[in-house]
């Protein structure tokens, strides 16, 4: 039994073709299942193994196919679609997937449209995965060649045409609504939610919405069932391995497949090697830019879902951003507001102001020009941004960071106030506010 | 008027979906492809092949930052200013840029050899600072030389 399902056979510059793939073993999920297990045991098998989302919501996987509604009477068609847009700064795990073993997540939409009977999938890939679309347009082509897609697939009637639809940039592709929505060639912006998209999602029609890493972990559910599964992360709640990365300031910047719950220290150190040379340990961002920052008193933390919740942060998509001691918080905290800013689709007004209000804020902090009562205005963002308030999680998103920042490190914000504040009635006394105003 | 092989293009394409506009961003990358850039007569030509108005395909092409609604040079450098690039200083390959080849965002040389634009995290922040030129990947790009050495590839 594999320790490391996921990684086993990626071989990043020579991925298994179809033959090659079969050679180890590959696609007998499918054989397994499909026209021999009926789909809701294969629900059923992958909610008993405890996997849950890894694109950073981290929804039970086997929950969220179980709202897809099923029988003669339901919707058709119904949608699969695997959310290859991986944009979250900081984040590179599914390309390794998709470069390394294209088969694997193929295999794994397979087995997820057959559970939920879905009979078109859409893989949505950011543009600038030219390698990984290039590797799927040809597993495709071959599983299809092979009888593994398309009609009738193994002889048990039922079909499944799986397309490779490649998108154009913007980070928002990657909330799934909107995603949706630049699915059907529409700008795309957030959807209203209810309906969620297994109810009603692309044209309509019910649709799930899976990560790749989530996708490609179902064929090894199949395989090896889920007790195994879980057995992957003996100190987790929850089952099976995790894709963890690290970049920044460390010695080894990678991805490395370990059992879910790995401490933040272990993969820093061991995997990453710690940080480069001369530097020190200052904060990190656990799963990618729209999460809390953890600092040192952290560090022996499980990165695990409910874990990383207590500390004050989320898992998000476990690939962790390392600050050293000499980079400025408030610099890192800018870079991240003004990539939230550029990507506000503009749908919603706080969103669409607000970041860009609270930017200009930061930049004045960054570049030491800092005023009186900037502290307190960016914290009052940090409320008028929050969930409730937005669209989307996009600025809720945003402001996780920046919480954090002034939680650990407001002295480096004071730091950067060099000029009094600004004048108007919020920062006057308020007697002299009243005055002003006649 | 799209071309006969633009238009050719875009019918296999259209085998993937039930509807015509779901080919939208997909148009928008074939007629790209095949003249540099999306010019309004582009946004026209498109509109009328999916039956939409030109005004819609227009606010799909300016939602994506892969989608060029103005000239761009004969090659594309996208750079990452993602928060793992900034760390590592994708700074200096902007004023790499700037004391080189004297472009800064959003600018083409004037042989109209590149193009400057900033991109969200390229997904490569083990090879950080990273830059995507005609959708190649380089990395890490740490000093002058590296940089000069991945921009010479391209004429």
């Amino acid at each position: 039994m594999p320790e490391t399902p996921l990684l086993q056979h990626v071989r990043v510059g020579d991925p298994y073709d179809l033959k090659g793939y079969e050679g180890v073993g590959g696609y007998q999920s499918v054989r397994k299942i499909v026209g021999r297990m009926s789909p809701a045991d294969v629900v059923e098998a992958v909610k008993d193994s405890g996997l849950r989302g890894r694109g950073g919501a981290g929804f039970g996987t086997g929950m969220k196919w179980s709202f897809v509604p099923q029988g003669e009477d339901s919707p058709s068609p119904k949608y699969l679609v695997c959310n290859a847009d991986e944009m979250e700064p900081g984040t590179f795990k599914d390309r390794m997937l998709m470069e390394g073993h294209p088969h694997q997540l193929v295999e794994g939409m397979i087995c997820a449209a057959y559970a939920i009977q879905a009979s078109v999938g859409y893989i949505f890939l950011r543009a600038e995965y030219r390698p990984s679309e290039l590797l799927l347009l040809k597993a495709i082509a071959e599983a299809k060649e092979a009888g593994l897609l398309g009609e009738n697939i193994l002889g048990s009637g039922w079909d499944f045409e799986l397309h490779l639809h490649t998108s154009a940039g913007r980070y928002i592709c990657g909330e799934e609504t909107a995603l949706l929505n630049a699915l059907e060639g529409r700008r795309a912006t957030p959807r209203a939610k209810p309906p969620f998209p297994p109810a009603a999602g692309l044209w309509g029609k019910p649709t799930i919405i899976n990560n790749v890493e989530t996708l490609c972990n179902v064929p090894h559910i199949i395989n090896h069932g889920s007790e195994w599964f879980k057995n992957l992360a003996p100190d987790s709640p929850n089952g099976g391995t995790k894709l963890y990365g690290a970049s920044g300031k460390v010695k080894r910047p990678g991805i490395w497949e370990l059992p879910l719950g790995t401490t933040i220290r272990e993969i820093l150190e061991e995997h990453a090697g710690g940080m480069q040379d001369g530097l020190r340990f200052k904060a990190l961002l656990p799963g990618g830019a729209s999460t809390d920052f953890l600092v040192e008193q952290h560090l022996d933390t499980p990165m695990d879902y409910e874990t990383i919740a207590k500390a004050g942060s989320r898992l998000g998509t476990g690939t962790m951003i390392v600050v050293d001691d000499r980079t400025s918080i408030v610099s890192v905290v800018h870079n991240l507001i003004d990539f939230f800013s550029r990507e506000s689709c503009g749908w919603c007004t706080p969103c669409r102001d607000g970041l860009p209000f609270t930017e200009q804020v930061l930049r004045a902090l960054k570049e030491e020009r800092g005023r009186g009562g900037d502290i307190d205005t960016l914290r009052q963002h940090t409320k008028y941004l929050w969930l409730g308030c937005t669209f989307c999680a996009l600025a809720p998103g945003a402001m996780e960071p920046l919480m954090s920042a002034l939680k650990y490190f407001e002295d480096e914000f004071q730091a950067a106030i060099r000029e009094a504040p600004r004048p108007g009635p919020a920062n006057q006394e308020p007697a002299a506010a009243a005055a002003a105003h006649g | 008027m799209l071309s006969d092989e633009e238009r050719k293009e875009l019918d296999h394409e259209a085998e993937h979906y039930d509807y015509k506009q779901a080919l939208c961003i997909e148009a928008l990358k074939i007629v790209q492809n095949h003249r540099g850039w999306v010019s309004d007569d582009a946004i026209k030509d498109i509109a009328e092949y999916l039956g939409m108005d030109p005004t819609e395909v227009d606010s799909v092409a300016t939602f994506y930052n892969l989608i060029y609604r103005q000239p761009v040079g004969r090659n594309k450098v996208h750079v990452c200013d993602s928060v793992s690039c900034h760390i590592l200083g994708y700074e200096k390959i902007i004023d790499h840029f700037r004391e080189r080849y004297g472009i800064g965002w959003g600018e083409t040389t004037e042989d109209d050899r590149f193009t400057l634009i900033p991109n969200q995290c390229l997904g490569a922040c083990d090879r950080a600072p990273c830059i995507l030129v005609n959708y190649e990947l380089h990395g890490p790009l740490d000093a002058p030389e590296k940089i000069e050495d991945a921009l010479n590839r391209y004429a």
